[in-house]
């Protein structure tokens, strides 16, 4: 998990205190990816939701508290599995390389 | 209906690109995403401002739907093929709503437009501006729409599937995931239905797993195909999904779609609701 500034799209707007917020970013090298999909499964693995990414790489999950795995598609890579774990009032951040 | 007749693969539709008498539309979640690049000739549908009274709770009647698609070149005698994000979620929404009108001849793309980034098909920004035609909707066909009361009679008669996630189901999460979770209604579900989250029916890269693979799936969670069926979600959305495998791909009769869903149902007084992972007792 990096620090609030990067990563993951604006906040503004969003009252902290009531979501437990998983967002990133997906890159490739140095360049972010926004052809991905980001799909959030639960701590047995079922599927919850999924979002693409924008054109800056980002996505972002209003979870509850708890275990999450992003898995992340893109054209022409493997899946690729990040684990991850929010909580109500904070924002889990995540940058994905592909 | 059946999986030949109801689904096109993309390479379907890559080699029907230039055919005139098919109409690709998206409809998107994200009502943005055709924006940003579609497939070359699709025209977009948003699901909301499009698809939906702008003041009742309520979908557009038939002279709205008949002004809509005409005006975007749209005759009921066309082929339409629907693609969409995240497994086709909308574009199911979509295939059960111009079902719901009696378009006859409508396909869903499978995949939907996650298969087809995957596959590094070409989208286009070229926005088509195609005449208008004149499009004659019939009557809504109800045999497929469910409303609320008819779903509370079905407690302990027919087969309820709820296809949120489980932590929705148990009412732990009122909206899904990349949704923010502010709904006043409560959390729960439907006593004595089963969870089938829609997303099962998919791989992940969107395309519909195998009719067996889906009959398994539904028997696993002891749907009984001699009952009628409804199937709900949230606000109706990806129980379209289910009602797309149900009864397009596995041929079940008697299928419905609650489209009030959840944030109906679980603001209803006076009705039963049942919290956690089992499914409760009528």
């Amino acid at each position: 998990m990096c620090g609030a500034t990067q990563g993951g799209p604006s906040l503004e707007g969003i009252d902290l205190s009531k979501e437990a917020v998983i967002q990133g970013v997906v890159t490739k090298g140095d360049e972010p990816v926004g052809n991905a999909y980001v799909r959030l499964l639960d701590k047995t693995g079922e599927f919850t939701a999924e979002v693409p990414t924008s054109a800056t790489g980002q996505f972002r999950f209003f979870a509850g508290p708890g275990e999450w795995t992003l898995r992340t598609l893109a054209p022409r890579i493997d899946p690729v599995d990040r684990s991850v774990v929010a909580q109500v009032g904070s924002v889990a951040e995540v940058v994905v390389a592909v | 209906m059946s999986r030949e007749n109801a689904l096109v693969t993309a390479q379907w539709v890559e080699d029907h690109l230039d055919d005139g008498s098919i109409v690709l539309i998206e409809v998107d979640e994200d009502t943005t995403s055709y924006d940003k690049g579609h497939i070359k000739g699709a025209i977009k549908l948003d699901w909301k401002t499009d698809l939906q009274d702008p003041v009742r709770r309520d979908f557009v009647n038939k002279e709205q739907f008949e002004q809509l698609l005409g005006g975007r070149g749209v005759s009921d005698t066309d082929t339409v093929v629907l693609y969409g994000g995240n497994n086709n979620w909308f574009a199911a929404y979509a295939y059960w709503y111009f079902k719901l009108y009696g378009h006859d001849d409508v396909k869903l793309l499978d995949g939907g437009r996650k298969k087809w980034e995957l596959d590094s098909r070409e989208l286009v920004a070229d926005v088509p501006s195609p005449e208008a035609k004149t499009y004659t909707a019939k009557d809504q066909d109800l045999s497929i729409r469910a409303f609320r009361d008819e779903t509370v009679e079905a407690i302990g008669v027919k087969n309820l599937i709820d296809v949120r996630s489980p932590d929705e189901f148990a009412g732990r999460l009122l909206a899904p995931a990349h949704l923010p979770q502010e709904q006043a209604q409560r959390g729960g579900h439907i006593p004595t239905a089963g969870n089938v989250p829609w997303s099962k029916s998919a791989n992940d890269d969107g395309t519909f797993r195998s009719d067996d693979e889906l009959k398994q799936l539904y028997a696993d969670a002891g749907l009984d195909t001699s009952k009628d069926t409804i199937a709900y979600c949230r606000i109706g959305e990806r129980s379209s999904h289910t009602w797309f495998v149900l009864h397009e791909i596995l041929e079940l009769d008697n299928v419905k779609n609650y489209d009030g869903s959840w944030t109906e149902y679980g603001s209803l007084i006076g009705v039963p609701v049942a919290l956690g992972d089992e499914p409760g007792e009528a």
